[in-house]
């Protein structure tokens, strides 16, 4: 399992320190000790044996959480050995989980890390209509991805609606949108019978316990709250059918991904409380993702909905703080004000909500997890740079220190440093 | 018609120009009179009929041209009805050229042109010889309107293996019939019409087509992420004396000083670094890299709808150590002297087309706005299909 890597404690001294909670403090300085932040603000007491950093001209921020990668379930090379991301066999695969299709030694996680990422969802792809858990992982090197997982996260559920589906199943179904809702209803039906049987059970342990069935379980836990369903979504009509299939089951959406259209409806989302992970610009590639703009992340901003950039990239992945940037910029050019600290809760604090993690994870604040980024310069800047990384207060990676770049095994002796 | 609403004088005044010709002038004018640049400089005279356009604070640079995307070629990806730049069949297409396919109506053509992004080689894609790509202007009611260079280059894929047997030296010996074909053809046509010639490896239209490419008068953009690619393209252009550019170029850094020593440039995408079997040596230096080596480098944004990335690739093309003024150089001469129409754009300078952009500041960044856009000299409306939806949805209830 996961385990802390120990660490001297660091100070980083004289930064801008970007906290993620309103405030952003100029020539600060902040301590990490045993994997916490133990200490920040204009002036800090450092213990004696403190690695101290200077921070001059350089900012600190949060660790960056992409609630939407396909790292290791996709992994580079990229061949059909590796790919591994959907179980394309049935469209209902809530019994399939990623952590089991995820390659620690995929050569795009140090790639990641190098782009500031601490933690990420690796999620099933989006073939299915439920296509199965996700993993929560630190992204730091292991030689199995128990040595990744974070402690204690909990599950998310990967649906997915629209084209894929109905184009992968064709004419087995579903090959419609009304057929991908009838099917994601049948199984929450059947799901539902399971709890009930099971909670049943649970509470008075009458004779032998029920048959488990794996993809009951996963859709279950999703009706107990348990599970957060992470949900592939591209058109507003649709999410807003999503929404009335949660209420109808009972459950929350934690996030819509992709959701281009998500600018269309936020004042459903801000009112259901359902985040959308969204990107800066993409757009066009198919059908459903023709009325993507600029100005969605910043719209959700201003009706109140909770707002996420997610890569779906292995190469996204490494600029987040750029599409951030990009989608912050277009939106104030446009008179819609979004701040620097909501725009970096994008790809932190809204980030670590949508995996259930925000107690712990996605500001800097003193007893948060010491998941911090050293940036060259503003991280809003193109030409800004990661320079340190620390996960749980490790120094995974220090871009002036080639002992502090870690390499995969695929990368030993066939990729030039 | 036209020369009646092009026949008008512009002048923009006071910004800091980057004619990229030369090095960058503070509070200087650019003069633009019926679609062509008259004068740059901090003495231009400004006639008294001029519509001055105040760019003081701003920077002005020519209008960025895109060497690598398919605007115009395809509006949905995954909508084929909608996609015309491959030309499905031997894979063997010299004499496709895409023109005639190009949509001008296309929603990616404002899309990309409100953000900078004035000029793009527009290509084929697929197969072994995929066709001829062609430069157009972002702005026109037709394609003529819209051309600038067709052809402006014959596209290649050199790892197109499953067109020549399913290997990488299929390939090589299938390119090196074709050509010697295509100068048998030259050299025998007569014989060939009299059907007394042995048969050759693709039709006369294909042969004809590559004539130009055998000639050194088009050049041949050879796709090569390799190592080994990449050598077996610089040995191909060197047998053949054929005019070489290489596209992608993941693992050209490894051979930048051949590549410099040949005069063979690269168009890259800069922010290529996932590794795979032919590309493990894919990294961000490559620019950079290159350029030391002397090798001129061009960037594409690689992506026809986000065409307008080229700005943040170029500007991390920067991070990673490519110097600003090469990268600005990557986005606007150096790809206007690969696809031949240098004596027409690339640079401010008197005589050029008038494509040009006036912005809040550094181009590269994301602070910056596009505040105009001229396409040959005449003044884009800064609205697109994306622009139009924002409006729409701008506050809730939807403006129906």
């Amino acid at each position: 399992m996961y385990q802390r890597r120990a660490n001297p404690p660091v100070v980083i001294r004289n930064a801008t320190i970007m906290t993620a909670t309103g405030q952003e403090i100029a020539g600060g300085s902040i301590l990490l000790r045993d994997g916490r932040i133990a200490a920040l603000g204009a002036s800090v007491e450092a213990p004696a044996d403190a690695v101290v950093v200077d921070g001059s001209g350089k900012y600190v921020t949060p660790g960056l959480i992409d609630t939407h990668s396909h790292l290791g379930v996709y992994a580079s090379p990229g061949t059909w050995a590796e790919g591994d991301g959907n179980e394309a066999t049935n469209p209902v695969t809530a019994e399939v989980w990623a952590e089991h299709s995820f390659w620690p030694q995929d050569p795009q996680i140090p790639l990641a890390i190098a782009g500031g990422i601490t933690v990420i969802q690796a999620l099933p792809g989006s073939a299915n209509l439920i296509g199965g858990r996700s993993a929560v992982l630190r992204l730091v090197p292991g030689r199995t991805v128990q040595e990744m997982k974070f402690p204690g996260a909990r599950y998310g559920l990967k649906m997915a609606c629209g084209e894929n589906p109905k184009r992968v199943y064709g004419s087995r179904g579903p090959s419609t949108r009304m057929g991908n809702m009838a099917a994601y209803r049948a199984a929450f039906i059947d799901a539902e019978i399971y709890r009930r049987r099971w909670d049943k059970w649970n509470k008075d342990h009458q004779g032998d316990p029920p048959q488990r069935n794996l993809r009951s379980e996963t859709l279950a836990e999703v009706l107990r709250g348990n599970i957060y369903v992470q949900n592939h979504c591209y058109r507003a009509d649709e999410m807003a059918f999503m929404l009335d299939l949660a209420r109808e089951f009972g459950f929350k959406i934690r996030s819509f991904h992709h959701a281009v259209e998500a600018y269309k409806i936020a004042d459903l989302l801000a009112r259901d409380s359902t985040a959308s992970s969204v990107w800066a610009d993409w757009w066009g590639f198919k059908e459903e993702a023709m009325d993507g703009i600029h100005e969605n992340a910043a719209l959700l901003q201003q009706a109140g909905a909770r707002t996420v950039i997610h890569s779906d990239s292995p190469s996204g992945i490494q600029r987040l703080n750029q599409e951030a940037a990009k989608a912050m910029y277009y939106a104030r050019r446009n008179g819609i004000e979004v701040t620097r600290d909501q725009a970096l809760r994008w790809i932190t604090a809204n980030a670590a909500w949508v995996l259930g993690l925000d107690s712990l994870l996605g500001t800097l604040e003193v007893g948060r997890a010491a998941d911090v980024v050293v940036w060259s310069a503003d991280p809003f800047s193109v030409y800004a740079k990661a320079l340190q990384v620390y996960n749980e207060g490790w120094l995974v990676y220090d871009r002036n220190d080639p002992a502090r770049r870690p390499r995969t095994d695929f990368e030993v002796g066939q990729v030039p440093r | 018609m036209i020369a009646i609403l092009l026949a008008q004088t512009i002048a923009i005044t006071g910004g800091k120009v980057y004619p990229v010709s030369g090095p960058p002038i503070e509070n200087a004018t650019v003069l633009i009179r019926d679609g062509r640049i008259v004068a740059v400089g901090a003495s231009a005279a400004i006639p008294a009929d001029a519509t001055r356009i105040d760019a003081r604070g701003k920077w002005v640079t020519p209008g960025f041209i895109d060497s690598g995307t398919q605007i115009g070629l395809t509006e949905i990806g995954a909508v084929q009805e909608t996609n015309e730049g491959t030309y499905r069949g031997t894979g063997i297409a010299p004499a496709f050229n895409v023109a005639a396919g190009i949509n001008p109506a296309s929603q990616l053509v404002p899309v990309a042109r409100v953000e900078g992004v004035t000029t793009v080689l527009t290509a084929p894609q697929g197969g072994l010889i995929s066709g001829q790509a062609v430069v157009i202007d972002l702005a026109g009611e037709s394609v003529p309107e819209m051309l600038v260079q067709s052809p402006a280059a014959m596209v290649a894929n050199i790892a197109a293996k499953d067109a020549a047997g399913g290997s990488r030296a299929g390939v090589v010996a299938r390119l090196r019939r074709l050509f010697d074909d295509a100068l048998e053809y030259d050299r025998r046509r007569a014989d060939y019409r009299r059907n007394q010639i042995q048969d050759l490896s693709a039709p006369a239209a294909d042969l004809e087509a590559l004539l130009p490419v055998l000639r050194g008068r088009l050049p041949l953009v050879v796709q090569a992420d390799r190592k080994s690619d990449i050598e077996n393209a610089l040995r191909l252009a060197q047998d053949y004396r054929v005019r070489l550019i290489i596209a992608g170029g993941a693992e050209a850094w490894t051979v930048a000083d051949r590549l410099g020593a040949a005069r063979v440039p690269v168009v890259l995408i800069p922010l290529t670094n996932i590794p795979s079997y032919s590309q493990l040596g894919a990294r961000y230096e490559n620019a950079a890299q290159l350029a030391r080596a002397g090798v001129r480098v061009a960037i594409m944004s690689g992506d026809s709808h986000n065409s307008r990335n080229i700005k943040q690739e170029s500007g991390n093309a920067v991070s990673y150590g490519l110097p600003w003024e090469q990268a600005l150089r990557a986005v606007t001469l150096t790809p206007a002297e690969l696809w031949g129409i240098a004596d027409r754009y690339g640079t401010l300078e008197a005589g050029k087309v008038a494509n040009v952009v006036v912005w809040s500041g550094d181009p590269f960044e994301f602070t910056t706005a596009v505040e105009r856009v001229f396409i040959r000299g005449k003044e884009i409306v800064l609205k697109s299909r994306q622009t139009e939806l924002f409006e729409r949805y701008r506050t809730l209830p939807p403006k129906y």
